[in-house]
């Protein structure tokens, strides 16, 4: 497995036909946007080929990518008057953490995001979208908010994981996580998730799990990042990709584990090569799944979220 | 415990074994709390020793076919035989000062108390039946976190088990949750974290990211007794740091202070 190549490699390729397309997008000659389809054909043609060899440490890069669309980019997209909420009312704000209400499709809904920052002083500020317990917490405080006035949520989901550090831990990283999955539990109002990138462990599962779970084509969502699995098992970082594999924590895994609703298609090339493409197949399947999740009164939307973690696990019983 | 005579982890004194066993498993010297199996602390919480385990029938499977440098089901054999246990935790109902209540007991020795879909069951199926039949629930955590092995199954778990003890609070039943060394990972970032009293056993290491993740990451040394439960106790995620040895009668009087039972 040691030969596998990075994707950065894989899609030299493509990333230059996308540049070619920005460039064409920036010219003020209309006729020079009828050049985009051929081009566009020419790189759904390269993905053809480069799609069926994808390993999972391949979907694992794409899923990091570092020109990804992040949670503000579908903000933007998404809302009209996006309002942020900042702080948890306790020890602070946490920027890794994204939270707020916007109008979206005609209705108020709060979004609860991770923020991962495009440039260096960007990701350090946001802490690499890695939250501490005050991020969990302003996350549930807008939760709340949204109870209250009755507006769905929705998450999206990109974290390498909650922060491992020593004022998190003081703070109780832990009971913050744990709070949330037992107030998200019983939430009356609808709440949808979004997986956008990375699903890393405790981090993401902390805004990460409600009525309806949604992952983009090339995200993951797992117990632990392969790195670490490799760390702890094979305590050989060699075995990154092999445990990549092991730990089965595609979309399309999920699907088959019953634990997401829909897997949301990415363009050719993957999300990062058309914004636009992949905010209206976020948009397209939220709508959907948002429609049929206000139809129901809250009683059964909370009958149906307690149903639908009790029956996750495989066991024999005799 | 074969031999006559033990050192202990801690002051690494030499003791004759059946002073330890006799004192809960705690070194008489310098009251270093030895690691329990799930059984023998069923038998030190219960009324007299005595208590009926139950969902007994549960029993692991492979879901992933997960293989590192060993298969998972290897594994789960392997811990089967060391342990006499089919996973990682044991449910038991029994008297405690004469209140009926549920007990669940993690044991570390079975790969390091994992929580799978084993665990997650087994956790959620003691809440369940505290609700039916009225009882409290008192969980007993000793534990790495979720097993890898399981994958996103293994984490889907701490939501399944949130969600279970909140049924007991609009039930208005008393969960109280007793961390023990160690606890750390899924296991605190869910049910063990959400007691509406949340105690531990001295010196236990009760954290989120283990103390080596967190060495890495912020490249310095850890201060001296973080993660144990007296910084825990400080930084005010416990209600209380109990010795061992009045563990039993801590529980007892909480439950009766909790259901307006005076003794």
């Amino acid at each position: 497995m040691n030969e596998e190549k990075d994707f950065y490699k894989l899609e030299k390729g493509i990333v230059l036909l996308k540049e070619k397309i920005d460039g064409l997008l920036l010219s003020e000659d209309p006729r020079e946007r009828e050049k985009i389809p051929p081009i566009k054909q020419k790189i759904e043609k390269k993905w053809e080929k480069i799609r069926p060899n994808l390993t999972p440490l391949h979907i694992v890069q794409i899923a990091r990518h570092p020109k990804r669309p992040y949670t503000m980019d579908y903000l933007d997209y998404l809302t009209d008057d996006f309002m942020e909420m900042h702080g948890d009312r306790h020890a602070g704000d946490d920027p890794a953490l994204v939270t707020g209400f916007g109008f979206y499709r005609g209705r108020t809904v709060a979004f609860i995001g991770h923020q991962k920052g495009r440039t260096t002083r960007q990701r350090i500020e946001r802490n690499f979208g890695q939250p501490n317990p005050e991020g969990y917490r302003k996350a549930l405080r807008v939760m709340k908010l949204a109870e209250k006035f009755g507006h769905p949520v929705v998450t999206l989901i990109d974290t390498p994981g909650a922060y491992p550090g020593i004022k998190a831990e003081e703070q109780g990283q832990a009971g913050a996580i744990a709070y949330n999955l037992k107030e998200i539990s019983r939430l009356k109002i609808p709440m949808v998730n979004v997986v956008i990138g990375e699903g890393g462990s405790g981090g993401a599962l902390a805004v990460g799990v409600g009525d309806a779970i949604l992952m983009l084509e090339y995200s993951f969502y797992s117990v632990i990042s392969p790195e670490g699995c490799a760390a702890i098992l094979w305590k050989d970082q060699k075995a990154t990709s092999q445990a990549a594999l092991s730990l089965k924590m595609e979309a399309k895994d999920l699907m088959e584990m019953g634990i997401i609703e829909k897997i949301i298609p990415e363009p050719p090339g993957g999300a990062h090569i058309d914004f636009e493409q992949t905010f209206k197949n976020v948009d397209k399947t939220l709508n959907q799944v948002l429609k049929k999740l206000e139809s129901k009164s809250p009683e059964k939307r909370l009958e149906e979220r307690y149903k639908k973690f009790r029956k996750i696990g495989v066991f024999s019983e005799k | 415990m074969d031999y006559l005579w033990t050192r202990c982890n801690n002051c690494r004194r030499i003791l004759y074994k059946q002073d330890i066993v006799s004192n809960n498993f705690v070194c008489p010297a310098c009251n270093f709390h030895f690691r329990l199996t799930a059984i023998e602390r069923l038998s030190i919480l219960f009324d007299e020793g005595k208590y009926t385990l139950i969902d007994q029938d549960i029993s692991p499977e492979d879901p992933l076919q997960f293989v590192d440098n060993k298969k998972y089901s290897k594994r789960l054999e392997e811990n089967r035989k060391k342990t006499s246990l089919k996973d990682a935790v044991l449910n038991a109902r029994g008297k405690m000062g004469g209140l009926d209540v549920v007990i669940a007991a993690l044991d570390f020795n079975f790969m390091g108390g994992s929580m799978g879909s084993v665990v997650g069951e087994k956790i959620t199926r003691a809440a369940e039946l505290a609700l039916k039949e009225r009882l409290p629930l008192i969980i007993v955590s000793c534990s790495g976190g979720a097993r890898m092995q399981e994958g996103v199954l293994s984490l889907m778990q701490l939501m399944k088990t949130s969600s279970a003890v909140a049924l007991l609070d609009e039930a208005g039943l008393p969960y109280i949750s007793v961390l023990v060394d160690p606890t750390t990972g899924g296991v605190t970032a869910s049910f063990a974290m959400l007691g509406d009293i949340n105690i531990a056993e001295p010196n236990a290491l009760i954290g989120f990211a283990g103390p080596r993740v967190i060495e890495q990451t912020i490249k310095e040394k850890l201060p001296k007794g973080f993660q144990r439960s007296e910084f825990l106790l400080q930084h005010g995620m416990l209600d209380s740091v109990v010795d061992r040895k009045n563990l039993r009668s801590y529980l007892i009087r909480a439950l009766r202070l909790f259901l307006n039972r005076p003794a």
